[in-house]
C-alpha cells in the first residue's frame, strides 16, 4: 500500500521533496520565511547589551544577526535562480534545491543557536525580544519550504529512499554542473581572485570572531554554506576555472594569504595565523608519506622537534649547549639535514614492515625521541638539550638586517612580531606546497601512490618499494624539519612536551595526522584546510579544550562515518569510497597531472 | 619445432627463460617440485595443471615474490634476483591471476607506473622540472598511450582503474606489464572471467605481443585457448611437472586426461569440487590410505 502510493507519487511528480508539498507552494513559503528571515535581522533580538555583539538595535543587525543576514540572504540568492530569474541563473548550475535546503537548514541553525544562546547565557526566555522569536520562525519556515522543494537527483524508482533519514539525505545531493561557457580570459581571472579574496575575507572574518558564540555561529554557517555553494555546482566550475589558470590561481591564492597580516589590526590574531600555517606545513609534509605513499607514521612530531632543536641549539640561544650562531639559512638547512638524518635512521629499520606494524613502531620511536631529549640534561646523558626546561630565549631572527621581532611598517601598516614570522612561514608554505606537488606530480609520486594501493603489484612493476619508501619519509622528515627551524623562534622555546603524541596543544602526531585525513589525504589544500580548523576551533572555544580530546575523537568517527575522504576529496580518493560508476571522467581533458583545487 | 619433451638441455640455447630444479616449500607443504622450463625467444608456452598444482606459485618463484627453496632462474643467461623489482627491471614483467591494478589510478597512470624501470627522473629533477624532466615525462606518455592504443583501452585513459570492466582491467594490466619493456610476459590466467569474444580478442592480442618479439608464459584453465595459442604446453601436477610437449602431444597424453578428471583412487585430487562428489565413497575406501593431506603424499606412478 505504502509503496504502491510511492510510486504513483513518484509518477506524477518525479522529483518530489522530503515534505509532502506541491514545488509551486513550497517554493513560496521558503521565499517568503527567507525574506522574512531576512527583515527579522534588523529586528531587537534581545532587550540587555549583555550578550555580546550588541543585539538589541533596531534598523542596524549586529554580531551573530549578520551571519543570520548572510545565510537568508543566501537562501534567497539561490531560490531565485532555482525559480530561473535572469542574471542568477549562473548561481546555481548543479543543484539549486539541495544548496537552498543546506542553506535553509544553516541559517535555521544560525538564528537558533543565536537565540538559544542568548536564553542560556542571559538566563531565561524572558531576555529574548520579539524579533528574535519572529527570527527562529522564519528560519523554521524557510527550512519546511526548502524541504518541500523537489529533489535535485530523480530518485531511483528500484529502491526509493526508505526513511525519512534516507530521504533526507537523497535531497541533499545534487547533479554535477555542465561545462562552464567560455569567457574572455580576463573574466576568468577576476572571477578567480574575487574567489580568493572571499575566501581571505571568510577566513579572517572566523580568525577574527572576538568571542565564542560568533565563532560557533560562523561555523556552523561555514560549514552548511560551504557544501550548498558545491551542491549549486560552484565549487566544480570554479576548479575548472583553476584548473585552466594554474599560475594565476597559485599566485591569487599566495596573495590572498600575502595579504592577511594587512588585515589584522591585533598581532595576536596574527599569531594564530603563523601558528596555522606551521602546523599546515608540517601536516603537508606528513601528507607525502601517509597520503602519497599510505605509511601510517604515528611519531611524525618528532621531526618537527628535530628542526626545532636543532635551530634552538645553533640560534645563539645563551642555553643552547654549543653556543653557535648560524644565519638563519644555514640554520634551515642544517633542521632540514638534521631531520632528514633522523628520518632515514628511523626509516630504514622500520620501513620493511606493513601497515599497523609501522604505524606501532613509528609511534615507539616518537616517544624515543622525546624522551631521548628530556634526558640529554647532563644527568642521565650527555648534556645537549637542557632536559625537561628545554632551550628557553631563543632570540628573534634577524633576515638581510630585518628584526622579525620588531614591529615594521609596511604599506602603512603596522606589521607587528607575528606578522613577520606569518609571512616569513608564508615563504616555507610556498616552498613546501610547491615541493609537494612537484614530488606528487611526477614518476616519484606516482611509485608512491602505487605502492599505496598495492605494494606487491608496485614492486611487481619494477618499483623498489622500500627505497621509495625511505624517499617519502625522508623527504617528509626534511619538510617537518624545516617547518621546525621557524617555530622555534615563533615559540621562543622549545621543550620535549610540545612534541609529544598527542597534547592539547596542535602540532602533535595524532592532530597531524588529523589534519591530513580531515582536510584530504593526498591533497594539498586538505591539510591547510584541516590544520586550520583543528588549530582554530580550540583557540577560539576555551570550553572546547577541555573536551578537546573527546571531541576529537568524537569529530574523527563521525568523519569516518560520512565523509571518508576528507573535506577535499582527491580525486581518486572520492571515487574510492563512494561508489559513483562511471562518473569520474573528466568531461574535458585535463590531462594526467592537473588536479582540481589549489 | 618446439617438440622435445625433455627439459631444457643448457644455457645460451636462444633461451630467454630457463629455470632449473625449481622448489618451493611452504613449511611440510611442496607447492612446486623440481621443476625444469625453457621459453626460447619469441615463444609462447602455455602451462596448465588443475587448481593448486603450484602454477601461480612457479611465477611468483620466478619474479622474486617468493625465493624459492632450491633451484635458478635464469633470463637470457643471467640469473635472475629474488627481488621481485630486479627481476622486472631484468625484462620481466607479469599479470597477476587476481587482478591487481592500482585501483584508484587512472589507466594511464596504470601504465606509466610500469615504465618505472624504464625512466630515471628522480626527486631531484620532479622538483627541478627541467627540461629533461618534461622531456621524460611526454615520451612516457606517449608510449602509454601507444600502449593503451594497442590493447584498445586508448578512450579510457582517464576513467579509474577500479571503474573498468573485468575484461578491460585484465587488458589494461597486460598494457601495465608491457610498459617496462619486458622480452618475457608472464600471463597467469589472462582470460579468466571474460566472454568467448573477449577471449578470442586476448588470443590475437597474445599473438601480436609476440609479434613484437616478446616471448610469453601463460598459465590457463581454458584448453581451447591454451591448445590454440601455445607453441608448447607444459602441465604442473602436484607441483611436478607431468608432460610437456606440443599442444597435440599434451592433449593426447592420458596422465594429463586422468590428472584433469581425476583418479581418486591413486590420490591425484582434482578440484574441490570433484574430491567432495567424491567424498562419501573416498571416506570408505581410504580410511587407512594417505587419508586428508593428499597433496603432501607421494603420489605413486601416476
Ligand atoms: N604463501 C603460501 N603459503 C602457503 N601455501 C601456499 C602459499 N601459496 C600457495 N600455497 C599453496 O601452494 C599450492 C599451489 O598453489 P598455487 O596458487 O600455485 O596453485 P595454482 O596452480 O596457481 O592454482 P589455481 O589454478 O587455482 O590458480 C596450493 O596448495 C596453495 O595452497
Ligand atoms: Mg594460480
Amino acid at each position: 500500500m505504502n509503496t504502491l502510493e510511492k510510486n504513483t507519487a513518484s509518477e506524477t511528480a518525479p522529483a518530489g521533496g522530503v515534505l509532502p508539498l506541491p514545488p509551486g507552494t513550497a517554493r513560496l513559503i521558503a521565499l517568503v520565511g527567507a525574506a522574512g528571515t531576512f527583515v527579522s535581522t534588523f529586528l531587537s533580538w534581545t532587550y540587555t547589551e549583555e550578550f555580546p555583539g550588541n543585539l538589541t538595535v533596531y534598523g542596524y543587525p549586529g554580531g551573530l544577526q549578520l551571519l543570520t543576514l548572510t545565510g537568508a540572504l543566501l537562501t534567497l540568492l539561490f531560490l531565485l535562480s532555482g525559480s530561473g530569474l535572469r542574471g542568477l541563473r549562473w548561481l546555481t548550475p548543479g543543484g539549486p534545491n539541495s544548496a537552498v535546503r543546506l542553506l535553509a537548514l544553516g541559517t535555521l541553525g544560525v538564528t537558533g543557536y543565536t537565540v538559544g544562546a542568548i536564553i542560556k547565557n542571559l538566563g531565561g526566555l524572558i531576555n529574548v525580544d520579539p524579533g528574535g522569536y519572529i527570527a527562529v520562525a522564519m528560519a523554521l519556515i524557510t527550512a519546511i519550504g526548502a524541504l518541500g522543494l523537489p529533489y535535485d537527483v530523480p530518485v531511483d524508482p528500484e529502491k526509493p529512499p526508505a526513511n525519512p533519514w534516507a530521504q533526507l539525505v537523497h535531497s541533499l545531493k545534487a547533479p554535477g554542473p555542465g561545462r562552464l561557457r567560455d569567457m574572455p580570459g580576463w573574466v576568468e581571472i577576476v572571477i578567480i581572485s574575487a574567489a580568493f579574496a572571499l575566501g581571505l575575507y571568510i577566513f579572517t572574518f572566523g580568525i577574527d570572531t572576538d568571542y565564542a558564540e560568533l565563532f560557533i555561529g560562523y561555523m556552523v554557517l561555514v560549514s552548511f554554506a560551504f557544501p550548498a555553494v558545491g551542491r549549486a555546482g560552484l565549487t566544480r566550475q570554479l576548479g575548472q576555472l583553476t584548473a585552466k589558470h594554474r599560475n594565476v590561481t597559485v599566485t591569487a591564492a599566495f596573495v590572498a594569504a600575502f595579504a592577511f597580516p594587512f588585515t589584522q589590526s591585533n598581532d595576536a590574531y596574527a599569531s594564530i595565523g603563523t601558528n596555522i600555517l606551521i602546523f599546515a606545513t608540517v601536516a603537508l609534509g606528513l601528507n607525502v608519506v601517509v597520503g602519497l605513499a599510505g605509511l601510517l607514521d604515528l611519531g611524525y612530531v618528532a621531526f618537527l622537534g628535530v628542526g626545532a632543536y636543532t635551530a634552538a641549539l645553533v640560534s645563539g640561544a645563551p642555553t643552547s649547549s654549543i653556543g653557535v650562531t648560524f644565519p638563519f639559512w644555514a640554520a634551515v638547512l642544517t633542521g632540514a639535514a638534521a631531520s632528514l638524518v633522523f628520518g632515514v635512521l628511523i626509516g630504514a629499520p622500520t620501513l620493511r614492515l606493513r601497515g599497523d606494524y609501522l604505524a606501532i613502531v613509528t609511534l615507539g620511536f616518537g616517544e624515543i625521541f622525546r624522551i631521548g631529549v628530556q634526558n640529554l640534561d647532563g644527568d642521565s646523558g650527555p648534556d645537549v638539550t637542557n632536559g625537561p626546561n628545554g632551550i628557553p630565549n631563543i632570540p628573534e631572527l634577524e633576515i638581510l638586517g630585518f628584526n622579525l621581532g620588531e614591529e615594521h611598517t609596511i604599506l602603512g601598516q603596522e606589521l607587528g612580531r607575528f606578522s613577520n614570522y606569518f609571512l616569513l612561514m608564508l615563504l616555507f608554505t610556498v616552498v613546501i606546497v610547491t615541493i609537494f606537488r612537484r614530488a606528487d606530480q611526477s614518476r616519484i609520486g606516482r611509485a608512491w601512490v602505487a605502492i599505496r594501493e598495492d605494494e606487491t603489484a608496485a614492486r611487481a612493476m619494477g618499483i623498489n618499494a622500500f627505497r621509495l619508501k625511505l624517499l617519502a619519509f625522508a623527504l617528509g622528515a626534511t619538510l617537518a624539519g624545516m617547518a621546525g627551524t621557524v617555530q622555534a623562534h615563533v615559540t621562543y622555546t622549545v621543550t620535549p612536551t610540545q612534541y609529544k603524541f598527542v597534547e592539547a596543544v596542535p602540532p602533535n602526531s595524532a592532530f597531524l595526522l588529523a589534519a591530513v585525513i580531515l582536510g584530504g589525504m593526498g591533497t594539498v589544500s586538505g591539510p591547510l584546510i584541516g590544520a586550520s580548523l583543528l588549530y582554530l576551533i580550540p583557540a577560539k572555544l576555551q570550553f572546547v579544550q577541555e573536551y578537546q580530546l573527546l571531541l576529537f575523537g568524537v569529530a574523527l568517527v563521525l568523519l569516518m562515518r560520512f565523509r571518508p575522504e576528507g573535506l577535499i576529496a582527491d580525486r581518486r580518493k572520492q571515487l574510492e569510497f563512494h561508489d559513483t560508476g562511471q562518473l569520474d571522467v573528466p568531461k574535458e581533458d585535463t590531462g594526467l597531472s592537473k588536479k582540481v583545487g589549489v | 619445432m618446439a617438440s622435445d619433451t625433455i627439459p631444457a638441455k643448457g644455457p645460451g640455447s636462444g633461451n630467454v627463460l630457463d629455470a632449473r630444479g625449481v622448489t618451493m616449500r611452504f613449511g611440510g607443504l611442496t607447492a612446486v617440485r623440481n621443476v625444469d622450463l625453457t621459453v626460447d625467444q619469441g615463444e609462447i608456452v602455455g602451462l596448465i595443471g588443475p587448481n593448486g598444482a603450484g602454477k601461480t606459485t612457479f611465477f611468483n618463484c620466478m619474479t622474486g615474490l617468493y625465493i624459492p627453496s632450491e633451484g635458478t632462474v635464469r633470463y637470457k643467461g643471467a640469473v635472475l634476483p629474488h627481488r621481485s623489482h630486479r627481476v622486472t627491471e631484468a625484462g620481466i614483467a607479469r599479470t597477476f591471476q587476481n587482478i591487481r591494478l592500482f585501483a584508484n589510478m587512472t589507466v594511464l597512470e596504470n601504465v606509466l607506473v610500469g615504465r618505472h624501470t624504464r625512466t630515471r627522473e628522480g626527486l631531484w629533477s620532479a622538483l627541478l622540472r627541467g627540461p629533461g624532466f618534461k622531456k621524460a615525462e611526454r615520451t612516457s606518455e606517449a608510449r602509454a598511450m601507444e600502449l593503451l592504443e594497442f590493447t584498445g583501452l586508448a578512450a579510457k585513459r582517464d576513467h579509474l582503474a577500479r571503474n573498468l570492466p573485468y575484461g578491460e582491467q585484465r587488458k589494461l594490466e597486460i598494457a601495465r606489464a608491457l610498459a617496462s619493456e619486458p622480452g618475457l610476459l608472464l600471463l597467469d590466467e589472462p582470460t579468466a572471467g571474460m566472454n568467448p569474444q573477449e577471449t578470442r580478442a586476448t588470443r590475437e592480442l597474445v599473438f601480436a605481443i609476440r609479434e613484437q618479439g616478446i616471448s610469453v608464459l601463460v598459465i590457463e584453465h581454458d584448453m581451447r585457448f591454451i591448445f590454440g595459442l601455445c607453441d608448447r604446453v607444459a602441465v604442473l601436477v602436484q607441483g611436478e611437472k607431468l608432460v610437456e610437449g606440443t599442444p597435440d602431444v599434451v592433449q593426447s597424453d592420458d596422465r594429463v586426461v586422468a590428472a584433469y578428471l581425476g583418479t581418486p583412487y591413486e590420490g591425484v585430487p582434482e578440484d574441490e569440487a570433484v574430491a567432495e562428489v567424491t567424498a562419501a565413497e573416498d571416506a570408505l575406501a581410504r580410511n587407512t590410505g594417505s587419508g586428508s593431506t593428499p597433496k603432501t603424499s607421494k603420489e605413486g606412478d601416476a
